[in-house]
């Protein structure tokens, strides 16, 4: 355990030695202030524009750094090499890999912490208040950061057998494929053949449902959300992160770095 | 008895390669060799000869296609025996967003050194690699040279049984490379084991107890560095002083060459005495007399043949 931890240290600290991610985290909270100006010259709606356009630019950024961070993760320490030396010290492949992961979810925390702060900032600035009902945004946020831990997990695996393109484009296709597991499961009642019902059926269970983790717009219309979900996608995230880890540690370790 | 330090059968290692990565490039041809425990072993060979791909075997970073390797009696795959285990990788890279002391630091705490402990390490070791002064300065500021010297720090950094340090003389200028030397020798006097991989054939005169030669992904000969560079002598170098004139001494400048003010001659062995008697008789002053080493190349080409080792290199560096 405690060798993980000094993996998710050090990869936390490349995090905030990177100036990229600052300029990201700068840049969606650039996108939650013009939130403001947007929600002031939409009549009666200023917060549930400015909620919906903050949280988008949350999960957006974050997409965006666990998508790219999540696959250079893995492949920048086969290509510089920096590997080598490490695997050198008693530590396994697969602690490397679970440390690595780690610390990249520590920094997406700490990023989206950073992002949804300003979030409640700009909320407080419109409404002048903070209630209880807006507690709804606080759930929403963690949703989010629970889609991007994810797909941390999914870029980390792809990118443990193929080059970073193919895995950039792996992720973001299966992120894209996993916001529409709801309507592959409607397809069903359509004319089809009895295998193709059975294989998208399959399908819509073995995607991750990222469509889940959607509740912009009932926390934006202060709808409650209910404890069963946030348990259900809580344990949701971390079995699907345990499998595709697990596999990421089976290709991983039995990986020739070059 | 104890177990040999390093000990391999049969390693074998493959490449697949071509399009569809059907065809096989062997790279490594069932190597079957000793390091025993507390000697300096040097692994010689020509660049693409095999060596790094055995170094890289035994930490575990490439698998091994057949054949297997045992470190200090326990399989190379099992990771506990790392934290006996030193190893400096051919041109290595570190996180360049680290300072040297953080990068020797995080190394350190893989092996379960208290922060006091790792305090004190890292100092005495960027002191023991000449940079004690750039301690605190970004990696991405770093020679080539100055990474190997951290890559050499974090080597010895938790005092291990065996370190392996792949080309370690590489990207050093002279004077690291005496300090590099310098280091071996004082691990080799504390009874540490060192591999270390090198194509300069000085440097494992220098330091070996016994060297492996491998060319072509084939071992092609185990020995102390003299018998098995010794034997193959070129002859003698005689770099002498001659100021007197007359055809005598017309007749050795002429069967001499000219070394800046010196001159300079060569004879075999079994004629060295008479050449030296003959230069005495003449008033020579004898600067020094040197025998001719071949280099390693000229090694190579004697032990495994002018063609193949040509195609073995073409080969090899054509991965």
């Amino acid at each position: 355990m405690s060798r993980i931890l000094i993996v998710a240290r050090n990869t936390f600290r490349e995090a905030v030695r990177d100036r990229v991610l600052y300029n990201l985290v700068f840049f969606a909270l650039l996108m939650i202030a013009s939130a403001v100006i947007v929600g002031q010259i939409s009549m009666d709606i200023e917060t549930v524009v400015m909620v919906s356009l903050g949280l988008s630019a949350i999960s957006l950024i974050g997409l965006l750094i666990a998508v790219f961070t999540g696959v250079g993760l893995v492949s920048k320490e086969i290509d510089k090499r920096t590997l080598h030396a490490l695997l050198a010290k008693p530590l396994h492949r697969w602690e490397f890999l679970v440390g690595k992961f780690t610390g990249l979810v520590l920094t997406l925390t700490v990023n989206t912490a950073a992002m949804a702060a300003g979030l409640f900032l700009a909320m407080w600035f419109v409404k002048h208040s903070i209630g209880r009902g807006d507690a709804m945004v606080l759930v929403a946020v963690y949703f989010i950061l629970l889609k991007l831990t994810l797909v941390v997990a999914l870029a980390m695996m792809f990118s443990c057998f193929t080059s970073p393109l193919l895995a950039i484009l792996f992720t973001a296709g299966l992120y894209l494929a996993g916001l529409f597991v709801a309507q592959l499961r409607t397809l069903q009642n359509t004319q089809m053949s009895p295998h193709t019902q059975k294989f998208l059926s399959i399908l819509s269970y073995l995607l991750p449902n990222f469509a889940n983790y959607d509740l912009m717009g009932a926390a934006a219309h202060g709808r409650a959300i209910s404890r069963i979900l946030i348990l259900h996608n809580t344990l949701y995230t971390a079995l699907y992160c345990a499998i595709v880890l697990s596999v990421a540690a089976v290709i991983f370790s039995r990986k020739d770095l070059k | 008895m104890t177990a040999p330090a390093i000990e391999t059968q049969n390693l074998t290692k493959e490449y697949p390669h071509g399009f569809l990565h059907l065809k096989r490039k062997t790279s490594l041809e069932n190597l079957t060799m000793q390091v025993e425990d507390g000697e300096v072993f040097g692994f010689l060979g020509p660049n693409g000869a095999g060596k790094s791909t055995t170094i890289k075997l035994l930490m575990g970073i490439i698998f091994p296609t057949a054949g297997s390797a045992q470190i200090l009696g326990k399989p190379v795959s099992d990771v506990s025996m790392h934290r006996d285990i030193g190893y400096l990788p051919e041109q290595p890279y570190f996180y360049d967003y680290l300072t040297a002391a953080e990068v020797l630091d995080y190394f350190a705490r893989f092996h379960g050194f208290s922060a006091a402990e790792r305090r004190e390490r890292v100092q005495k070791m960027l002191q023991r690699v000449g940079l004690e002064t750039v301690g605190k300065i970004h990696l991405r500021k770093f020679s080539k040279g100055m990474l190997q010297r951290v890559g050499l720090a974090q080597a010895i950094l938790h005092d291990p049984k065996l370190v392996i340090l792949d080309e370690p003389m590489s990207g050093l200028d002279p004077v690291g490379r005496r300090e590099v030397r310098d280091i071996i020798l004082d691990l080799k006097n504390a009874g540490t084991t060192i591999l270390f991989s090198t194509h300069i054939l000085s440097d494992a005169e220098t330091l070996c107890d016994r060297v492996g030669v491998i060319a072509g992904g084939q071992l092609r000969g185990v020995g102390e560095p003299g018998s098995i560079v010794g034997v193959k002598s070129l002859g003698m170098e005689i770099v002498f002083e001659l100021t007197g004139s007359g055809p005598q001494f017309e007749t050795l400048r002429e069967r001499a060459a000219k070394s800046g003010t010196n001159l300079r001659m060569t004879a075999s062995e079994t004629e060295l005495y008479a050449v030296l008697a003959e230069l005495r008789e003449a008033g020579a002053k004898i600067i020094s007399v040197t025998q001719i080493k071949p280099t390693l190349e000229d090694f190579f080409m004697e032990l495994v043949g002018r063609d193949r080792a040509r195609a073995a290199a073409i080969e090899v560096t054509g991965q």
